[in-house]
């Protein structure tokens, strides 16, 4: 009998790992080179503080929706009816609060009930009637979508009052002021001392992993890959924290964004729930027969993705300040794409949370600067669609080399 | 017949970082069986995705000679031209098309485009019959056995004019009687004089039908043997293999047999699919601590259904009947209650039910035990690395690391896997269905040893298998299933392939 005990792990090249792992890289190089690109075009206007304030406010929605998302694809389905969801919780909202009166503190978790709600009505039929997720979520983007209607009556609903406005225009207050070296220049303390506090976080925590690993002799990557990363993520945060701070600092919705994104990026990496939706996005059979209830984490997937899709909803009504029948058409279109652009796998099993907000910030980089150079929808939407199309195929392209 | 149809010089063929052949030479006699044997791995598929120009000509180095000419394949059409037709392990066959639209697809009888289905249907009536085949042409793929697919397979090499005809494993999934039917009627076209090509694990089916055997190893020729010159024992083959004589196939092992665990009394259950149809009857056995207790029986006879009804009620319906576990009642009506009693079982497919492919090895070892590694629902990394790496060294799972994709290990090793990952949920009875299914004769003995050493642990192994000499050389006792029912059970001693035969043979006249 032939025993090879092979056991040695053999040290992949610098060159190895980069292929090994160039999407990752590649995803981060392509946003930064968009962003470069369109901060060129523009002459500039891409960074300047007032942008990049607007530039979080009008794509959180898309970035919070993309966590439920790619929780949605990894399990092996789709959502087409978020953006009808968004409709819907906005139309209620603005019935509940302009119509009835009632006070933010009670609406906000009333909608988000009713978004779980709309969530768990998709995740019945796909998780227990087994049926294809993509035909259940098209009929709740028709039904949500007529429900909007029939509620609002065919008429929009506004203005909103300003404690609701709060969480979609609203800024975290400078309690810091008084450590500001520069009043002239810094507008916001807060903004640059958290952002300072975040990039200084990140690195003792990449540095603390990289030791973890070496003494359970788990590979790391190269040293040069993670500090060049660390350094670009790292300026890029400071240099946004900055130009934030030089005018009304963090938006609120900054920090939901980013505790959710944290959030997220917990649960797929490090949670039990998190595993056992990766591994039944890769094999449902199998993992359902290592005793794993399989149609459960599908239901609460969808639940999951109803409340992300009714926050954002909310987020959206009142940074519009008015509901309407046709708010967040075509969002699911944007808020899947970005998934996939970030590398997420249509067969399932596979995609990553900080791919899928990356793909959310290239997807949204582009609509703000396409929108600042004066590029046409029509044009935009074929821009934004080829690009889909380059990112995918080039997903495809390095497997297909991969195995040679 | 000494007459050469085939002859491949000094072929090599590199993937990135493996040489998978290396100077490898092979010489077909027209009109004969030729068998192609080795480990998984040693070469045997690659060398006939050379031949068939799955791989292009220019992407190996090497000659082929056709018909005393050299050949260039650089698709697999310019190799089915020439009347080279491969089938392949999987079936490539559409399971919602039917047997006619099968054989004539990509190649169908039609004139500008439109079908001729009143000829498609009489030449597919005319095939049929060549490979012994009563269906109707119009069946659809789907309503027919594995053993009548293959048959369809064939005759669609068939439909090709087809005069050097390679089988890849055709009888791994297959039940006796369609081995030995698939089996005559390649002797059958050997008197035609068709010459095949036949890659196989079983070597008693080889010693059957084979004029000439080559034997891989590790990308390489070692030999070829001609049975009709001398007589070629199944053991002169395995040492070919391994490359050194394999004495014992099986470990030795004494047996330690402790109290009753498992007991199934009166399972009945109803199929899956076809709701009124009773599929299992009566089904009772019992497994012992330290003792492995073999299921035999025909493919059909009921075997993993009755498997998979007992863990969490996985398949069928209608389920009636009792369980215990040393003496005490258990409920086993879903997976996770069944786990909690116990039990475990290893799928015969693990593949489609026993891996996450896309996962790496210490993901799919610790799944079903998932919160023994976590607290509060967060997952300790450590633990869990340390788990799988456990197991990795304890069942010499060969791997770069235990953060290798699973999909990239042999068959062997992924089987090594799937039984980290029920061991990590500390059984007392695993259920193993088919456990050394597709994995070559090394793991085979590693997969037997692991078997042993768990019984020596006192849990209790229930083991089916259609190889019947491993269930005789591995199990203290063995029960026979025919059509649904446990028909005998037969002790070590009594225990012989006749006598398992005899049962199932006897058993079929009564019902």
């Amino acid at each position: 009998m032939v025993v090879d005990t092979s056991t040695h792990t053999t040290k992949p090249s610098i060159g190895d790992y980069l292929r090994n792992n160039i999407r990752e890289y590649g995803l981060l190089v392509a946003l930064v080179i968009i962003m470069l690109f369109f901060q060129f075009v523009t002459n500039g206007v891409l960074f300047r503080p007032v942008n990049i304030t607007n530039l979080v406010l009008q794509n959180s929605f898309i970035v919070i929706m993309a966590l439920g998302m790619l929780l949605i694809i990894v399990a092996g389905h789709i959502d087409l009816s978020v953006g009808s969801i968004v409709a819907f919780v906005g139309a209620i909202s603005a019935i509940m609060l302009v119509k009835w009166g009632l006070p933010a503190f009670v609406v906000v978790p009333a909608c988000l009930v009713v978004g779980a709600i709309m969530g768990a009505a998709q995740g019945y039929w796909v998780a227990y009637q087994k049926i294809p997720s993509f035909i259940v979520t098209l009929a709740g983007m028709l039904v949500f979508r007529g429900m909007t209607y029939v509620v609002l009556g065919g008429r929009p609903i506004g203005p909103f009052p300003k404690d609701f406005q709060i969480l979609s225009t609203g800024f975290v207050p400078d309690f810091l002021y008084f450590l500001n070296p520069s009043p002239e220049v810094i507008k916001n303390m807060v903004a640059l001392v958290a952002v300072l506090a975040l990039v200084g976080y990140a690195i003792y925590a990449g540095l603390r992993d990289r030791r973890i690993n070496e003494q359970h002799g788990t590979e790391n990557e190269p040293f040069i890959f993670f500090a060049v990363q660390m350094a670009v993520i790292g300026l890029v945060a400071l240099f946004i924290g900055f130009q934030l701070s030089t005018y009304r600092g963090l938006p609120n919705v900054l920090i939901v964004m980013g505790v959710l994104i944290a959030a997220y990026t917990f649960v797929t990496t490090r949670s039990t729930i998190g595993r056992r939706v990766y591994a039944m996005g890769g094999n449902e059979k199998a993992t359902k027969l290592s005793g794993i209830n399989t149609e459960r984490l599908t239901f609460y997937a969808f639940v999951n993705m109803g409340v992300l899709a009714a926050l954002a909803g909310m987020i959206i009504t009142a940074r519009l300040n008015s509901a309407t029948p046709k708010a967040g058409v075509g969002f699911e279109l944007d808020v899947i794409a970005a998934c996939f652009i970030g590398g997420a796998s249509a067969s399932g099993g596979v995609g990553k949370i900080t791919g899928a907000v990356i793909g959310a910030f290239i997807m949204g980089v582009m609509n703000n600067g396409m929108s600042i150079m004066g590029i046409g929808i029509d044009y935009q939407q074929l821009i934004k669609g080829l690009v889909l199309l380059a990112a995918v195929f080039f997903d495809v392209y390095n497997k297909n080399k991969g195995k040679g | 017949m000494d007459n050469i149809i085939l002859e491949m010089r000094g072929i090599t063929k590199t993937f990135p970082g493996v040489k998978a052949l290396d100077n490898v030479s092979f010489k077909v006699r027209e009109g004969e069986i030729h068998a192609l044997v080795g480990e998984n791995g040693a070469g045997k598929s690659t060398l006939m995705k050379v031949l068939s120009g799955v791989y292009p000509a220019g992407t190996y180095e090497g000659e082929i000679y056709y018909d005393g000419e050299a050949r260039r394949f650089s698709t697999i059409a310019d190799s089915e031209h020439l009347g080279i037709i491969i089938i392949h392990q999987e079936l490539a066959l559409v399971p919602l098309l039917s047997i006619a639209e099968n054989i004539f697809l990509g190649n169908e009888i039609a004139s500008n485009g439109v079908i001729h289905w009143p000829q498609t249907f009489a030449r597919t009536q005319e095939l049929l019959k060549k490979v012994g085949l009563s269906e109707s042409p119009a069946t659809l793929i789907t309503d027919i056995g594995v053993g009548k697919q293959q048959l369809v397979e064939i005759a669609k090499a068939l439909s090709k004019e087809v005069r050097l005809l390679i089988l890849d494993e055709p009888t791994a999934s297959l039940n006796e009687n369609d081995s030995d039917a698939l089996l005559r009627l390649l002797m059958e076209f050997r008197t035609q004089g068709m010459t095949s090509i036949i890659i196989s694990h079983k070597l008693n089916e080889i010693k059957k039908v084979a004029d000439q055997i080559t034997i891989l190893r590790d990308g390489g020729t070692v030999e070829t043997l001609d049975c009709h010159k001398e007589d070629i024992s199944e053991d002169r083959i395995i040492k070919g293999m391994v490359g050194r004589a394999m004495e014992d196939r099986y470990p030795p092992r004494e047996p330690k047999i402790g109290d009753t665990l498992l007991e199934v009394k009166n399972w009945n259950v109803f199929h899956q699919h076809h709701r009124d149809r009773q599929f299992l009857h009566d089904v009772s056995f019992k497994v012992r601590a330290g003792e492995v207790v073999g299921i035999a029986g025909l493919m059909g006879a009921g075997r993993t259904e009755t498997a998979m009804s007992i863990f969490g009620k996985s398949w069928g319906h209608k389920i009636t009947g009792e369980v215990t576990m040393r003496g005490q009642r258990v409920d086993v009506s879903t997976i996770p209650k069944a786990i909690k009693a116990g039990l475990a079982y290893v799928t015969e497919d693990r593949k489609q039910l026993g891996l996450v492919l896309i996962n790496n090895i210490m993901h799919n070892t610790t799944l079903a035990n998932l919160h023994s590694v976590a607290s509060n629902g967060v997952i300790d990394e450590r633990k869990e690395r340390k788990v799988a790496s456990d197991y990795r060294s304890k069942l010499r799972i060969r791997s770069h690391s235990i953060y290798q994709e699973t999909v990239n290990l042999s068959g062997g090793n992924q089987q090594k896997v799937v039984l980290s990952k029920w061991l990590f949920t500390n059984p007392e009875v695993l259920i193993l269905d088919e456990p050394t299914r597709g994995i070559d004769i090394g793991a085979k003995y590693e997969i037997y040893t692991i078997i042993n050493q768990l019984a020596a642990e006192g849990k209790g192994i229930l083991m089916i298998s259609s190889e019947m000499p491993e269930l005789l050389g591995t199990c203290d006792r063995i029960y026979v299933m025919n059509e649904g029912r446990i028909v005998a059970e037969l002790s070590k001693e009594e225990a012989s392939q006749e006598s398992i035969m005899r049962a199932i043979m006897r058993s079929g006249e009564k019902h």
